[in-house]
């Protein structure tokens, strides 16, 4: 039972931090979706179109983050057998394919009145697509051996090979020609945006970055009390 | 009112964009609340069911054992 001596530790934290984390990102969400609407100026060029980009660009960004999470988790999973790697690593891949979804699916209702398309083939959104194809790959590997632990290694290993997609994401748009503006915030000379517009932007991506905290401890908590039922039931099995 | 949710005109495009956000968020957290809540009391069930069954100590009276089990 030392095994779960952390991951019990684990649960009593995060039962403390949980509420604390909702609070958070209900917080900044109010403030964030105020100054999106009613601070934040329209585009001199896209008009109020430019709102979209106050969920769309904290999508993006999460979906890469929480995929370069899931393969940090995977390969300390795959190294160092840390219990608890494996299951964050578990618990962040549904939350990472919500947020990717998201970012194409408002990108796409951002590209139509701008673009004139809903979709276009090009570097940026064909790599974010592929991310999205990886996290469900994720997640059906997983399920997919009868093996837990061996389920558990194939998507790390899954996990860690499709990481090279996320310099690709980055970069797509300086390496290929594509319809996708480049970056405006994260750049080597500061941001080119206006602090009216950036505000609301930063404070929209750390709102759905306490959001990913707040579910994350919450699957992880349910993982962990999955673990322990399915002791309990090999017990009831080989003790009874 | 109107001019605000016309959005200038982009209306059909940014507001699908905040709903769809906002009901994707909103289904994920619950349903993951709602697994936390359904996997806690078939633990605490299951618990209940074994904890007092299962003595170590091949002395002990069952009556022991029932302390291990409530420090949750």
């Amino acid at each position: 039972m030392h095994r779960f001596a952390n991951p019990t530790r684990f649960l009593k934290i995060a039962g403390y931090v949980q509420p604390w984390m909702a609070a958070v990102t209900l917080a900044l969400f109010a403030t964030g979706l105020y100054m999106a609407f009613f601070t934040a100026p329209p585009d001199y060029q896209q008009g109020e179109s430019v709102r979209i980009m106050y969920v769309h660009v904290p999508a993006a960004w999460m979906g890469m983050f929480c995929y370069a999470a899931m393969a940090i988790a995977s390969a300390v999973a795959l190294i160092w057998k840390h219990p608890l790697a494996d299951v964050a690593a578990k618990a962040t891949a549904p939350v990472g394919a919500a947020f990717t979804f998201l970012a194409l699916a408002t990108g796409s209702l951002w590209g139509k009145p701008m673009w004139g398309t809903w979709w276009v083939w090009d570097a940026r959104l064909t790599s974010m697509l592929i991310l999205l194809f990886l996290y469900i790959g994720y997640m059906a590997l997983q399920g997919a051996f009868d093996d837990r632990a061996r389920g558990a290694k194939a998507s790390a290993v899954l996990a860690l090979v499709g990481a090279v997609n996320l310099p690709i994401i980055k970069f797509s748009v300086d390496w290929w020609n594509t319809l996708h503006q480049p970056a405006s915030v994260i750049k080597m000379d500061g941001p080119s945006i206006h602090p009216d517009m950036l505000w609301p932007l930063l404070i929209m991506a750390v709102g759905f970055k306490t959001y990913y905290m707040w579910v994350l401890l919450v699957r992880i908590r349910q993982e962990i009390t999955a673990n322990k039922v399915r002791i309990l039931r090999l017990k009831q099995v080989h003790g009874g | 009112m109107a001019e605000f949710l016309s959005m200038g005109g982009y209306g059909a495009y940014v507001w699908p964009s905040y709903g769809l956000t906002a009901v994707i968020m909103v289904v994920l957290l619950i349903t993951s609340l709602r697994g936390l809540k359904t996997t806690e009391s078939t633990f605490q069930r299951l618990k209940a069911e074994t904890g007092p069954r299962t003595p170590r100590a091949p002395s002990s009276e069952n009556t022991e054992e029932a302390a291990n089990g409530d420090e949750a």
